[in-house]
């Protein structure tokens, strides 16, 4: 069961920080914009210059090349990019991929030739988590993944990521505006203050 | 220098420009000058510093040459052809929108002008011209000036559209990197796109030379008594220099550009570059 054990993290005048994140745990990241949630995730994906050390179960980040900590420590940015014609460019198999993970956010496998360009923000960030989850990252960095998506559709992806987290043991840290989605999702919660000290708020007792 | 490369073919001489000659010229630029004034175009501060530079920079290098001609000495030649060498790096740095910052840059743009222009030239009068000696200003001093000139065109352009672009998409270039590709992938066509920019001036000038334009060599040749096609064939081989040290001169130059922005861990550091 690999945990993620964060050891004296800094990175641009920030930390450090130390905390775990258990295996098929949810840890929620709250705090007010600015505060440095999104640039707490990029360092945790090693995109940002840092210092101290970053552990997923024994596999040590400086010990591997940073392309394959980053498919093992998975960051799901607030914003998706794509850079190609369609939609199916953008994974190494789309035949491959699973038809219920598609049919849960909302696709058919037809979704493989939809132009990019045609996408709402919402469709984007829909195959964004699709995409992500197809790779079967051991660990997720989640920056508000349900921020542009429909209510209707909000439940089924909080569901669909928390239900991965359990099945595969992986890590979660879940960043989120929405204090009532934190309560769903997690039930250990982390608080980043303004000036980007982060507090361990525990656990609540509250089984959900 | 003309008259050597001509074979049995009788020699004209250039027939001399007087000053007045080139006052007369120089009234074309004060009309288009006033134009400019008259349109409000602002190009007119420009136009007159570019003019004069031209006119201060070539008067310069005639007198130099005079004298490296007439003492030839591969010292002299070493000297001249690096402070052609800074200037080219110096003019490459000064059309980029975003440079990268400090000696690093600087060195860059230069570094792959040194490599691609001066092993070509250094082919072409050693191997393939084979004077004694190879260094004769005649042919090194002209042959190096248009593979500097055509270099610092290719890596300038280059380089610049792979910085510009690299600013532009890098969120999507970080998209691609957190799905695991490494630095190589996630700027490969971005990387093409800017070695394509900067080889395709002279691959369209390749393909158009003779129909639309002739080459400004081989029309001082033709203007100094050469026969055409002597003429030609020194432009065939210039051509095909000039195209290989673009080519590689930009590869080098792209290539030093990616290992700087992006560091040891496949991270984008757009912090390289200083701001417009």
């Amino acid at each position: 069961m690999p945990r993620l054990a964060v050891e004296n993290l800094c990175f641009q005048n920030r930390g450090p920080y130390s905390f775990r994140v258990e295996g098929g745990e949810c840890v929620g990241l709250q705090g007010a914009s600015g505060a440095g949630k999104s640039l707490l995730l990029r360092a945790l994906a090693d995109l940002d210059p840092r210092t101290g050390s970053l552990h997923l179960g024994d596999i040590d980040a400086d010990a591997v090349a940073a392309p394959i900590w980053r498919q093992k420590v998975a960051l799901l940015p607030a914003e998706s990019g794509w850079w190609l014609e369609l939609v199916g460019d953008h994974f190494t198999d789309f035949g491959a991929v699973d038809e219920d993970l598609l049919a849960t956010v909302g696709f058919e496998r037809s979704v493989r030739n939809w132009q990019i360009s045609r996408l709402s923000t919402g469709e984007k960030q829909r195959l964004a988590i699709v995409r992500l989850l197809h790779n079967q990252p051991p660990c997720l960095l989640l920056d508000e993944p349900t921020a542009s998506l429909d209510p209707g559709l909000v439940a089924r992806v909080e569901d669909l990521l928390v239900t991965y987290s359990r099945v595969h043991q992986a890590p979660m840290l879940w960043v989120s505006h929405d204090p009532a989605q934190l309560g769903r999702v997690s039930r250990h919660r982390f608080l980043m203050e303004s000036n980007g000290r982060l507090i361990d708020t525990g656990v609540s007792q509250d089984e959900r | 220098m003309v008259g050597s490369l001509t074979r049995g073919c009788p020699r004209m001489n250039v027939k001399p420009l007087t000053p007045s000659d080139l006052a007369l010229a120089a009234s074309l630029l004060l009309l288009l000058g006033l134009l400019s004034w008259r349109l409000q175009l602002g190009l007119g501060r420009q136009l007159a510093i570019a003019a004069a530079r031209t006119t201060v920079q070539l008067l310069l290098i005639g007198h130099i040459l005079r004298l490296l001609f007439a003492h030839v000495h591969i010292g002299f030649m070493l000297l001249i052809s690096l402070v052609m060498l800074a200037s080219a790096g110096q003019e490459v740095m000064a059309r980029q929108h975003r440079s990268i910052r400090g000696l690093h840059g600087w060195l860059i743009g230069t570094g792959a002008m040194f490599i691609s222009s001066f092993s070509v030239t250094f082919l072409a009068l050693f191997v393939i011209i084979g004077n004694v000696p190879w260094y004769t200003p005649q042919y090194a001093i002209p042959l190096l000036g248009m593979l500097l000139g055509n270099t610092m065109s290719g890596v300038a352009l280059g380089m610049d559209r792979m910085t510009e672009t690299l600013w532009q998409q890098r969120q999507i270039i970080e998209q691609r990197l957190l799905l695991g590709q490494t630095a190589g992938q996630a700027v490969r066509e971005i990387r093409r796109q800017a070695i394509r920019a900067g080889m395709m001036p002279i691959i369209n000038s390749m393909a158009t030379a003779g129909l639309v334009s002739l080459p400004g060599m081989m029309t001082g040749q033709i203007l100094g008594g050469s026969s055409p096609l002597d003429a030609v064939h020194y432009q065939i081989l210039i051509m095909f220099l000039i195209c290989a040290g673009t080519g590689f001169g930009t590869v080098v130059a792209i290539l030093g550009v990616e290992r700087k922005l992006f560091d040891t861990r496949h991270r984008l550091r757009l912090d390289v570059l200083s701001p417009p």
